[in-house]
């Protein structure tokens, strides 16, 4: 390999120092691996969920965040949003919807390179990932803020209902409802894998780092 | 440090295994057991105390049941007068035991009570409203008035409204059927209806949706200029127990959309209040991009409380010069309103619901709906207002009296107040539609520090109007209240997706308020209710004499005394006089010929409560309920040839099989 590319990707690792310490070079890649799995099965879960109760509705009203969409009473959650003149859910997160699929399945693949690239930039190629459920949680909170506070004032029960601002992780109070979010495996799962990210940046250090010292060493000497 | 690695990584996968299983909502715990009743000195005998625990009831349970419980050959202590919505019906129940006594056929022909399935008064009754030459066989039954005398229910009439048609009909407590239905000429929908002043001179209906008057064509482009509404006021001949509608009149309005009303009682005795939710004036079109009426009609921060005087507008009507006759009713137009001191507006918060007025007649509450206020308005200060010329005026020049000079106090009662009723305590009790919850609060007089709210009680669900005993009178009797709610939900065993409503019986009696009852109202919509001491109602066992005419409360002419029973030709016309009795029809063979013009009265000659026999022909889609000593009238024409049975649908004796007779019509080539 050329010593340029191996500045991108850090040092390969010698034939024999494989074989001498085959566990400390697989730990880190499977961990990562472990984290692009869950990330993409995250994919295909849940990720929140607001229960919405009301005494009119003794059963709750629910609403279901997957990364790509929202199932659940969203129509007769509409329904009662245009009493206070709050947009349809479907106009919520156009964007991130529209991404996320491919979003996700990107960013398992970045990890995956992760694995490939034995420096300090893993790091950087996981930050996304590891970011992921962070990210998630703003982005709604900004998005249930952003429905929140920009009700229609012609709506009909604009006297009774003040803009308001839905908690993303907590209990939540409107008119007559109470919101209460719960996350979900979708969640969970990128939350996982953010540990395991974590974990494998661990023993990627702890694997890679003299090597790279040990390149840096000959290389040093080799100018010198 | 391999094996902890490897370890690590199953509980991770094990982990998320387990999270990904849990996102299905927990299924909700049903309610536990509600622990064993011991019994205490004096308390419940044991075989009681066994039923309660088997049962799972709980002491509230129990006070419940036997608050509301009427046993056997016991009679309940109220009556209740409730609406049967778009069934068109009046539906009748027993309070507290929440039993439905009778259904009442209103404006829908009723098989069981012989309404308008060919018995002629009913049928004459029904045809009276009839609108232009269409047949209206349906009705939207919304808000019952019992008549009253001096502000008391007097038991003697009840009125109910079609809000579709713009109908009012007369029903004669007497034998609970349905006497008379008017149609406004002018009107094509009302709601504001019915209410009755304190001595029920006036049976008042109010529009709902503006139309051009009389309903004439108009496009929507000129509503401001040709849509309007109307007062009406149903003159009530009580000797007669009719509607004259030759003394009606009814007094020009903006088509504001008006609403609830009710009637001033003692110092207010004279005037009415009512409602109004589109002073906008919004014309909605969502289908061309414009705001929808929902949305429209909700823009102004406030609406108009219209605030009349029917008693000076009776004299008005009366004067030369001061009505136009539209459509054969005399209408007092809206200059001749304002410059007689007949009508005023006052600001409300706006799209409010129910206005109805204190039983001291002083005050008034308007209901927020869309804001989570009581408003009460002092009836003084109105009049002080109108005195003092207190006012500007809205774009038809009727004087919009100054809301801080009208307006006492305001109380937050919660989510969707809309309906107010009174106690006996000095309290009131408003529904909340959203909050799906009674309000009870305290008025305060002229104090505005004395209107609070005190409780608030979940009922379930949606609920609409409320209904305490005689609680919108001049002497409200507290003890119960009745929650109309919209919504039954889960509340009773599933009858598929048209559910029935929850008439929910509340005990006020106490300080605190609890749900006694829940009623599954299956056979309608109930809107409002009223709730009359049942000794107030006279009712009668039987007919006053054999041979009565139930349309006119008087002897029919076509009465068959037993033993006079015939069948008279004249021509094509035969006129048939039949009796019934247990158990036999007299005569038991008619023989007719095709194209006979048949008409066929039937005297009950029975005496006994409760001894009415039915009738039915079979193919002529007639049925008759004959009660004790009624004579009922039917006519058809013999157009098919034929066998046919007759007989008493009325299950009334042993040999109730045996009460029928054939009608045989011979073919019109054999003639």
């Amino acid at each position: 390999m050329s010593s340029e590319l191996e500045k991108i990707v850090g040092p390969r690792i010698p034939a024999d120092e494989l074989k001498a310490h085959r566990m400390r070079y697989i730990i880190p890649t499977l961990l990562f691996v472990a984290a692009a799995v869950l990330l993409i099965i995250s994919i295909q879960r849940p990720w929140w969920r607001l229960k919405l109760n009301a005494p009119q509705y003794p059963a709750g009203l629910y609403v279901t965040a997957y990364v790509n969409r929202m199932t659940g009473d969203v129509a007769e959650i509409d329904g009662l949003n245009h009493y206070i003149g709050m947009r349809p859910l479907a106009e919520a997160a156009v964007l991130e919807q529209s991404i996320s699929v491919f979003g996700i399945v990107a960013l398992a693949m970045l990890i995956l390179a992760a694995a490939f690239v034995h420096n300090k930039w893993a790091a950087l190629l996981t930050l996304p990932a590891l970011l992921l459920p962070i990210f998630f949680l703003a982005d709604l909170q900004f998005w249930l803020a952003n429905f929140g506070l920009n009700l229609d004032p012609n709506a009909a029960l604009s006297s009774s209902v003040d803009p308001f601002i839905p908690p993303v992780l907590w209990r939540g109070e409107i008119a007559q409802f109470s919101t209460v979010p719960r996350l979900l495996s979708g969640f969970w799962l990128s939350l996982w894998a953010s540990g395991l990210i974590l974990v494998g940046l661990y023993f990627h250090r702890r694997a890679y780092k003299p090597l790279v010292e040990a390149s840096q060493h000959k290389s040093g000497s080799s100018e010198a | 440090m391999r094996r902890f690695i490897l370890l690590a990584l199953l509980l991770l996968a094990s982990a998320a295994i387990f999270v990904a299983c849990s996102d299905e909502e927990p299924e909700p715990t049903a309610t536990p057991a509600p622990a064993p009743i011991q019994a205490s000195g004096g308390g419940l005998p044991d075989d009681l105390l066994a039923v309660a625990n088997a049962r799972g009831l709980t002491p509230q349970d129990i006070r419940a049941a036997l608050k509301t419980y009427v046993p056997s050959g016991k009679m309940d202590e109220y009556y209740l007068f409730s609406s049967g919505g778009q069934s068109g019906n009046v539906v009748v129940i027993g309070v507290p035991s929440m039993r439905i006594l009778k259904n009442i056929a209103v404006f829908t022909p009723e098989a069981w009570q012989g309404y308008g399935y060919g018995e002629v008064g009913t049928e004459a009754v029904l045809d009276a409203g009839n609108v232009d030459d269409v047949k209206i066989r349906m009705g939207d039954t919304h808000h019952p008035a019992l008549s009253e005398t001096a502000g008391e229910y007097d038991g003697q009439f009840l009125f109910i409204n079609d809000k579709a048609s713009a109908r009012v009909a007369v029903i004669d407590l007497r034998d609970f059927e349905t006497k008379q239905i008017v149609k406004d000429p002018n009107l094509i929908s009302n709601h504001g209806s019915s209410f009755v002043p304190p001595n029920t001179e006036y049976v008042i209906q109010t529009s709902q949706y503006a139309t051009p008057l009389g309903w004439e064509y108009a496009p929507i482009s000129e509503y401001k200029e040709k849509y309007r509404g109307l007062i009406t006021m149903f003159k009530f001949d009580r000797e007669k127990g009719r509607i004259d509608m030759d003394k009606s009149f009814s007094i020009e309005i903006p088509p504001y959309w008006q609403d609830l009303c009710d009637a001033g009682k003692l110092v207010s005795e004279g005037w009415a209040f009512c409602n109004s939710f589109n002073s906008e004036m919004a014309t909605g079109g969502i289908e061309s991009g414009n705001p929808p009426f929902e949305a429209g009609v909700s823009q102004r921060d406030t609406d108009y409380l219209h605030i009349f005087n029917w008693k000076k507008a009776a004299e008005v009507a009366e004067q030369p010069g001061k009505t136009e006759v539209i459509n054969g009713i005399r209408v007092i137009r809206i200059p001749t309103a304002v410059e007689e001191g007949i009508l005023y507006l006052a600001p409300e918060p706006k799209s409010p619901h129910g206005v109805d007025v204190t039983p001291d007649g002083k005050y008034l509450t308007v209901a927020g709906k869309l804001d989570p206020h009581v408003t009460i308005y002092a009836f003084d200060k109105i009049m002080q207002a109108i005195e003092a010329k207190n006012w500007t005026t809205d774009e038809f020049g009727i004087p919009v009296l100054d809301f801080d000079a009208v307006m006492l106090t305001q109380v937050e009662l919660g989510l969707g107040p809309l309906h107010t009723q009174y106690d006996d305590k000095g309290n009131a009790y408003t529904s909340l539609f959203l909050d799906s919850a009674v309000a009870k609060w305290s008025l305060g007089g002229d104090d505005p520090a004395g209107y609070k709210l005190l409780e608030k009680l979940p009922v379930q669900y949606n609920i609409g109007h409320i209904s305490a005993a005689e609680g919108d009178t001049v002497s409200p009797d507290g003890q119960y209240l009745v929650a109309l709610n919209k919504w039954a939900v889960d509340r009773f065993l599933p009858v598929g997706p048209l559910k029935p409503q929850n008439e929910q019986l509340l005990d006020i009696s106490g300080d605190t308020m609890s749900v006694l009852y829940d009623m599954p109202m299956g056979i309608g919509e109930p809107h409002y209710a009223q709730m009359i001491k049942a000794d107030k109602i006279k009712a009668w066992e039987v007919y006053p004499q054999v041979g009565w005419d139930p349309l006119t409360q008087a002897p029919s002419e076509f009465a068959v005394k037993p033993g006079e029973e015939r069948i008279e030709r004249d021509g094509n016309n035969v006129t048939i006089y039949m009796t019934s009795v247990r158990s036999h029809l007299t005569p038991e063979h008619v023989t007719l010929k095709q194209g006979d013009n048949v008409t066929w009265h039937i005297t009950n000659i029975e005496t006994a409560p409760d001894a009415t026999h039915g009738f039915d022909i079979g193919g002529q889609n007639i049925s008759l309920s004959i009660e004790p000593g009624e004579t009922a009238t039917f006519q058809f024409v013999a157009q098919n040839s034929g066998t046919y049975a007759y007989y008493c649908t009325e299950f009334c004796s042993a040999l109730h099989l045996e009460m029928m007779g054939y009608m045989m019509v011979a073919p019109e080539e054999a003639n």
